[in-house]
């Protein structure tokens, strides 16, 4: 299209032509005009989210001040960093446990690994549901951050699976003479699997890791079933905040969430530099 | 080499299957000190095998390997007394050159000033003086291996294996390499085992070639021996370019002999035929050891009525291939039987290649120490 450039377009360069340009800026629009709306809401000097009255930024007050809100964030977000932290270990080690080992029943440990990811969430909940006031009771007046730990115990079940598969994809590029020449150096198991491995997997770590929190932060379902009484997540507090009414303070605490989410994605490509992570993919 | 040869890597009738599948047959070789030992042989002969082999990479099936007069039987690859360049050069991408190269003497427990100095030294070794800092993605495929080789000569290994180490470096680098790694080998004293499926990169670099076959030694002698006394038809045929023809002995003296060969005519050799044989043999011919004469053949001739009795070594022909390589022209001929034969000339002057044509006649002879007679 000549509107864009003098140099004609050469035959692969798509990024040129305007309709290509066009459907980029509608999948765009589609896929962030709801944040956009609601973070320019949560700015919106009103009761109701339904007419701009003028800027203000009294509902973050508001937001923050709400202490069972507050309260609820600093759990989702403890939820997460512990549900990460075991998924991470677990998923990486059962997938260089299948990539590296022979053992009985591989074939079925290798099918249903990765079952958690397909079953429907709300037959996980119904399942953690029964399974901790049945199998497992879980007490409910421990103290914090041990009231959590049905919640966590869910979220990993569903998270590592997801760690698994990012490792495992990495795993097979992994080069065995690099674990041979290690060990012709002089390195033993442990050392090859500190020296060598566990730095080949570390883009893989990161990705899981991201993919593991953000994963657990916003899970409503699973949660909904597994929280006792007297714990709250942040989308469980979201959700009951807006069965009343859809206030400004829900879009700025949801704000807050979203910029949390990306100043840590932020440091977590940062660490490893974005190409690496891509690399896994 | 050492005064007296003294073997540090013994391999005693060592045979390796995978399932069905024999690699590595019945061999039995001596390694000794100081050399700078080639395992020659096509894809799948069994002689990465073998090197694998002796790193602890693979076990034995039978047989026994020693090194340094110790059977390395039960001792795992990072117990032994050897370093391995592997063919990817398996450098650690997260690592920078300095941590590679200092890699082996951390887990051995050296520590401080020691591992410095030494890395700088192995550097310095690998014309790799000042990249300490580079990371292995900023560097060429031939930087990465000489940072491979660092990593393995800082250990003082007592034998250094290398698995087909110039195979991913173009041309020119790989010419050169052969000279700095024959350098490297002289100036460090340590026993290279090198594995290749290239012969001139054998042929350059050696002191002795084993070729293995099929998982066996065809044929072990040093370099120009193994060019021109090769053992058997495999051998002639593997390590550089030859004409190889069926015959019958004629003539079977201790000091001389002349074959009869249906294809090429007849042969005489002016050195017996060593070796229990009967009258069935082959003859192998180089193609740079026959001379081409332009047609008017009485020339031809002559030269060979020099050193052979009449009518012997001596051939007609039509040139129906010709590739001219600058150095050196190839050209196919066509005999009178039928056969074909390839012989080599040097452009010795810039215009030599013009002497001859697709379709001359031309007629050929050879030197009576030139053929070589093979028995299998």
């Amino acid at each position: 299209m000549a509107i864009f450039s003098r140099t004609p377009r050469a035959p692969l360069e798509y990024s040129r032509t305007l309709w290509m340009r066009l459907w980029v800026g509608a999948v765009m629009v589609f896929l962030y005009a709801p944040l956009v709306v609601l973070m320019i809401f949560s700015f919106n000097d009103s009761k109701r989210n339904v007419v701009w009255r003028g800027f203000t930024f009294k509902y973050y007050d508001k937001a923050l001040g709400n202490d069972v809100l507050v309260e609820a964030l600093v759990n989702s977000l403890t939820i997460a960093a512990l549900a990460t932290l075991i998924s991470l270990i677990l998923g990486a080690v059962a997938a260089v446990m299948l990539w590296r080992f022979r053992f009985p029943l591989k074939g079925a440990v290798d099918g249903t690994i990765s079952l958690p990811i397909i079953v429907p969430e709300i037959c996980m909940g119904v399942a953690f549901l029964i399974f901790f006031a049945k199998w497992l009771e879980w007490p409910t007046n421990l103290i914090w951050p041990f009231n959590l730990g049905a919640i966590i115990i869910a979220h990993i079940t569903f998270c590592f699976p997801f760690v698994t598969m990012v490792v495992r994809s990495r795993l097979a590029t992994f080069n065995r003479e690099q674990e041979e020449a290690a060990k012709d150096l002089g390195a033993g198991e442990w050392a090859v699997f500190r020296d060598v491995l566990i730095p080949h997997m570390r883009p893989a770590l990161i990705a899981g890791a991201l993919l593991s929190f953000t994963l657990s932060l916003d899970d409503f379902v699973i949660t909904y079933f597994t929280s006792g009484p007297d714990t709250i997540t942040f989308p469980v507090k979201v959700y009951s905040m807006v069965r009343f009414s859809v206030t400004p303070e829900v879009n700025a605490a949801s704000t807050l969430l979203i910029l949390l989410t990306i100043l840590l994605t932020a440091v977590a490509l940062k660490l490893q530099g974005v190409k690496a992570i891509a690399e896994t993919h | 080499m050492t005064d007296a040869p003294r073997p540090i890597i013994q391999i005693q009738n060592v045979s390796k299957r995978f399932g069905k599948v024999t690699a590595v047959d019945n061999v039995s070789l001596d390694i000794m000190a100081g050399e700078f030992f080639v395992l020659l042989g096509p894809s799948g002969c069994g002689k990465t095998t073998l090197l694998r082999m002796i790193a602890g990479f693979e076990l034995p099936t039978e047989g026994h390997i020693l090194i340094d007069g110790q059977d390395m039987a039960g001792i795992p690859p990072n117990k032994r007394p050897v370093n391995m360049v592997f063919q990817s050069y398996a450098v650690f991408p997260h690592m920078s050159v300095a941590d590679n190269v200092a890699y082996g003497l951390k887990i051995a427990g050296v520590r401080g000033g020691e591992v410095k100095d030494r890395v700088a030294e192995a550097l310095e070794l690998v014309k790799l003086g000042g990249f300490e800092d580079r990371m292995p993605d900023q560097m060429s495929g031939g930087q990465r291996q000489r940072v491979a080789l660092a990593r393995s000569l800082i250990m003082r290994p007592k034998v250094l294996l290398l698995d087909e180490p110039l195979s991913a470096l173009d041309a020119k680098l790989r010419a050169q390499m052969q000279f700095e790694l024959a350098d490297l080998q002289d100036q460090v004293g340590i026993t290279f085992v090198t594995v290749t499926h290239d012969q001139d990169e054998a042929l350059s670099m050696a002191s002795r070639i084993a070729v293995i076959n099929k998982g066996d030694v065809a044929q072990l002698a040093g370099p120009s021996d193994l060019y021109e006394y090769p053992a058997n038809r495999f051998v002639a045929d593997f390590v550089g370019s030859v004409n190889i023809f069926e015959g019958k002995l004629t003539l079977d003296e201790p000091d001389r002999a002349a074959v009869d060969c249906p294809g090429l005519g007849r042969v005489y050799l002016n050195h017996g035929v060593t070796g229990p044989h009967g009258a069935d043999v082959w003859v192998a011919l180089r193609p740079e050891k026959i001379y081409l004469h332009v047609p008017g053949e009485g020339k031809a001739v002559r030269a060979a009525a020099q050193d052979a009795p009449e009518g012997h070594n001596f051939a007609r022909g039509t040139i129906k291939g010709m590739s001219y390589l600058g150095d050196i022209t190839l050209y196919d001929i066509e005999l009178e039987s039928g056969a074909r034969l390839r012989v080599s000339r040097p452009n010795l002057s810039r215009h030599d290649q013009e002497d001859f044509t697709w379709d001359d006649k031309v007629s050929m002879h050879w030197r009576a120490d030139s053929p070589v007679v093979l028995l299998g």
